[in-house]
């Protein structure tokens, strides 16, 4: 019973962090029907610009934590700006290669600088956040990291919802044609949903970071992870992402404490092909209904 | 038309030879299917065939027949997967762990069943055909971004099988192939193994040009156009995309038994998701939708891997004789990256347009503009 409760929260703590994951890449898709397979790596960047802040400029922790925010808002403009902008309205095949490209050169210059081992930052979360029930442990990471989703949660609830901007991009992912002949400013949404989705990235990227320290090779595998989740929710549904996230956490934990550790990597993808089989607009998504 | 007509003597035949018309005037179909527009290109065929067997083999040193090996090998799967992005319009994500499963068929078929080299090549094309079929069944229902993630899952559920097999595949330590022999030729070295991979090569390529001018090859491009249009037309769509999955993962195959005889051993580490990003770059950067484009990407892809190894080895021993511990090794990825960007934003049609344009600009001068 320990043992089971032990994964359960291994696998809620996972799902979670996957979940926030995924709600970068949803963001994205949203708006401007990207598949982003830079993900992992952008949630990397964030990663490391907070390390290198945090441990070595020492500034303090919430200064750092601020000015990794804005900067890898304004690194999300730069990459719409320079690399997804001339590419509006070109085959998806290219869209999908160039993100990989993106993936691909991130991943490579992250390695130059920082190298493939792990990174962990210093502590700095306050004890009081650990707590225990009963034999159950759980880490204060895992509460933290938990609070930040929620927060991450309602504020974009509250996004979408009541702010224009959010309407706007609503409207873009409606119907892109329709929005822009009412007067949405169509790219101007897109250089924001990139730049919203690469700061939801960071954030991930650095609860990951607190959690596992941060490792590029791992933190990239994460972000192909994304794709499971978010297939499992429905692309183009925020509560299904984080629904969806949790569920592939658990399945992955459950997997790994009583099936088989190797199987545990893989479980998430052999889900990921019977839900495309059986409902492939997932749980939540908007059914596109087209038979060919 | 553009062409010289010489009459031998009195009311005898007319011997056309056709040298490049300025403009194109295609009159009927046959015309339009030609391959060879002129007997120019028929002749510049047939003196590269030339080159290709009679003077490159003997000529080159070892180490660039090895790297032009590669070239041929990933050439072959680079023009399947044309076949299957560029003319049929399926992505898939999962050409690296096709060739892997090619490679493992051949070195299984070669070292459980002591399969003979000739009957080894086309099987392990054939069983991943086979696999290639079963991870194309999704596309029943799904379509671009949705086929692509598909694709992805398979990459990685395969190359798990390809690990935790170990009964077939010999786990992670893998398994190493004995030297094939040919009609009693051994072809461990690179030279006689050059004649294997670009007879191959030659073969696949002549197959790939010719498929796409027949109704297989028409019903592809109809299917990558417009489906519900080529659905209207009377097309089985399903028919045709997993047809599509089935030749594409042939030919992944068959390069990937090339592969594993080539390399002699084989463990599962190379067939994952960057070799089948490579694949994907090979035909973005060379063209999508052009079968010499597979091939010019792959000379591109190959030739600047190679580049980049040796420019980051160097650069190493540089650093390493001035005291710099630093590791340049992950600039080759940087690069890479880098080199599939330019290409998407700057060229998208790739370097078969490069050298189209290259090409009529000397046909059209001085009047080219």
């Amino acid at each position: 019973m320990e043992f089971f409760l032990q994964i359960l929260i291994n696998g809620l703590s996972i799902g979670f962090l996957y979940a926030l994951a995924a709600l970068g890449f949803v963001m994205i898709f949203k708006s401007s029907s990207v598949l982003n397979f830079a993900h992992g790596e952008l949630m990397a960047l964030g990663a490391f610009l907070f390390l290198v802040l945090s441990t070595w400029a020492r500034l303090p922790i919430v200064l750092a934590l601020l000015l990794t925010l804005i900067g890898s808002f304004s690194l999300g403009f730069v990459i719409e700006r320079f690399f997804l902008r001339p590419l509006i309205g070109e085959a998806l095949i290219e869209v999908i290669m160039l993100t990989v490209g993106l993936a691909i050169m991130f991943k490579g210059l992250m390695l130059f600088i920082f190298g493939g081992d792990i990174h962990s930052y210093p502590e700095f979360l306050p004890k009081a956040l650990a707590f225990h029930w009963g034999a159950v442990e759980v880490p204060g990471v895992y509460v933290a990291s938990f609070l930040a989703g929620l927060i991450f949660l309602a504020l974009f609830g509250f996004f979408f919802k009541y702010s224009s901007q959010g309407i706007y991009m609503r409207s873009v992912a409606d119907n892109q044609r329709a929005a822009m002949s009412l007067g949405v400013h169509v790219r101007r949404v897109f250089a924001l949903s990139w730049a919203i989705a690469a700061l939801v990235c960071a954030m991930s990227g650095i609860v990951l970071g607190i959690i596992n320290g941060i490792n590029v090779h791992e933190v990239s595998s994460i972000g192909l992870k994304v794709f499971p989740v978010v297939i499992l929710g429905g692309l183009d549904s925020i509560g299904g992402a984080i629904l969806g996230g949790i569920i592939i956490g658990l399945l992955e934990t459950f997997t790994g404490g009583y099936i088989s550790t190797a199987l545990r990597e893989v479980v998430p993808y052999i889900v990921l092909i019977i839900i495309l089989l059986i409902k492939p607009y997932g749980l939540f998504g908007l059914a596109e209904i087209e038979r060919v | 038309m553009g062409s010289l007509a010489w009459q031998r003597s009195k009311g005898f035949r007319v011997q056309r030879l056709q040298f490049h018309p300025c403009g194109n005037f295609n009159e009927t179909y046959e015309q339009e299917l030609t391959i060879f527009e002129t007997d120019f290109g028929r002749l510049c065929l047939l003196g590269g065939l030339l080159v290709l067997f009679g003077i490159i083999p003997f000529l080159s040193h070892a180490y660039i027949l090895y790297v032009i090996n590669i070239i041929g090998i990933y050439a072959i799967a680079a023009i399947g997967l044309n076949l299957l992005i560029g003319y049929t319009g399926q992505i898939s994500l999962g050409h690296g762990a096709f060739f892997g499963v090619g490679a493992y068929s051949a070195a299984i078929l070669a070292t459980k069943a002591n399969c003979p080299f000739l009957i080894a090549i086309p099987l392990a094309g054939l069983i991943t055909a086979v696999v290639g079929m079963a991870f194309g069944i999704p596309s029943v229902r799904l379509k671009h971004l949705y086929l692509t993630i598909a694709t992805l899952a398979g990459q990685f559920i395969l190359e798990y099988v390809f690990v935790q097999w170990g009964g077939l595949t010999g786990g992670a330590e893998g398994i190493s192939i004995p030297t094939a022999t040919l009609f009693g030729i051994d072809l461990g070295t690179d030279r006689t193994f050059f004649f294997v991979i670009f007879i191959c090569f030659t073969v696949m390529t002549w197959m790939a040009v010719n498929l796409i001018r027949t109704r297989y090859g028409r019903a592809f491009i109809a299917i990558r156009d417009n489906d519900r249009a080529a659905e209207g037309m009377g097309i089985p769509i399903f028919f045709y995309k997993l047809l599509s999955f089935a030749i594409s993962s042939f030919y992944a195959g068959l390069a990937g038994g090339l592969f594993a005889y080539y390399m002699i051993s084989i463990t599962p580490e190379p067939f994952n998701l960057w070799l089948s990003i490579e694949f994907i770059a090979i035909i973005i950067i060379g063209g999508l939708g052009s079968i010499p484009g597979s091939v010019f990407g792959a000379i591109f892809i190959i030739t600047l891997n190679e580049i980049l190894g040796h420019a980051t080895e160097f650069l190493m021993n540089i650093g390493a004789s001035i005291g710099l511990g630093i590791t340049i090794a992950p600039l080759r990825e940087f690069v890479y990256g880098l080199a599939i960007i330019l290409f998407i934003i700057f060229e998208p049609k790739g370097l078969a347009e490069v050298w189209r344009i290259v090409r009529s600009s000397f046909r059209l001068w001085p009047f080219s503009y």
